[in-house]
């Protein structure tokens, strides 16, 4: 019998916990009734959970303690687009073009 | 949605190659957790030699996000017999979740929100597949001062800007990304998890204030 790489049971185990999450309340769940408070709670889970994914992304410090500027900035500009056009595609177009136009004007 | 996910599952599977995970793997990976960020976590922490509690951990404390989105969906699709509810379970993303979210809680909700939410979620999957297979292929041939890593944060960016759809909704956003960048130095996914459950505690503290709404 060959060796089956150990590295399948890390892969393994994450699937099958994120199914365990995925599935919490959409399978296993169906009949817990929620509190009020949570339900309310609920609402706010997209704002907050998006942003606390999105945020470190755009701000990010270089190795000399610095700042990333051109990233940020290609952030708050991304951000106006995705506010005004509510759409992906014209927030990954904006933010990745003023990303490489910065990084083009100013040389690290 | 589609196109944009595609450099994301690409970077998923250069990393999958530079990490010498193997093809096997790294298309196992993204079929059975199916979960981008934590894929690239996992990958990272298995090529710095983490041990296997480590990674496992990491991966699912970043994924507990899906848990809240189970929560949020579930009474909506109460109805549905439980080979439904499982497909939908495991298709359950980021970008379903959200396109999925504020559909039912408008006027556009409907009796096809299942079909609409697999509509979504099939399609990514299919995507995904195909771009972890793409970025493995092509593996090193994409340069890496095209930062294509950055097209992670827009995704969220956008939609995090279609979520928000009230004042209180912009508090919890504003507290949840805050504290997101201070606790950046806790371990991965933990910063992200405690940030986001005080931005929703933030929100409901708002909305209470103003007497509901």
């Amino acid at each position: 019998m060959a060796a089956i790489d150990p590295l399948w049971w890390v892969v393994g185990l994450i699937g099958l916990g994120t199914f365990v999450w995925r599935g919490a309340f959409l399978v296993f769940g169906r009949g817990l009734r929620m509190p009020d408070l949570v339900r309310r709670g609920l609402n706010y889970v997209p704002p907050a959970v998006f942003a606390a994914l999105v945020l470190p992304g755009l701000m990010q410090w270089q190795a000399d303690g610095t700042l990333d500027t051109p990233r940020l900035i290609a952030g708050a500009v991304a951000g106006a687009v995705a506010w005004r056009t509510r759409g992906t595609i014209p927030t990954l177009i904006a933010g990745m073009v003023v990303l490489w136009s910065l990084r083009a004007l100013m040389p690290v | 949605m589609m196109a944009a996910i595609t450099p994301f599952g690409v970077t998923a599977g250069v990393a999958g190659l530079d990490a010498g995970l193997g093809p096997a793997l790294t298309m196992g990976m993204s079929m059975i957790v199916f979960a981008g960020a934590s894929q690239l976590a996992s990958i990272q922490l298995i090529n710095a030699g983490a041990a296997v509690p480590l990674v496992v951990l990491t991966a699912l404390i970043i994924n507990l996000r899906m848990l809240m989105y189970s929560a949020h969906l579930a009474p909506y699709f109460r109805h549905l017999p439980l080979g439904w509810r499982s497909l939908m379970a495991y298709v359950l993303t980021d970008q379903a979740y959200a396109l999925t979210i504020s559909r039912v809680m408008t006027e556009d909700s409907d009796r096809f929100n299942h079909w609409f939410f697999l509509g979504v979620g099939i399609p990514l999957w299919v995507v995904w597949q195909l771009s972890t297979a793409f970025g493995y292929w092509a593996g090193t041939a994409m340069p890496p001062d095209w930062e294509l890593g950055f097209i992670v944060p827009l995704i969220f960016l956008a939609l995090l800007m279609m979520s928000i759809n009230s004042r209180p909704g912009v508090i919890a956003a504003v507290v949840a990304g805050s504290l997101s960048v201070l606790g950046r130095g806790l371990p991965a996914g933990l910063g992200l998890t405690l940030a986001a459950l005080a931005g929703i505690a933030a929100g409901v503290l708002a909305e209470g204030r103003r007497g509901g709404d």
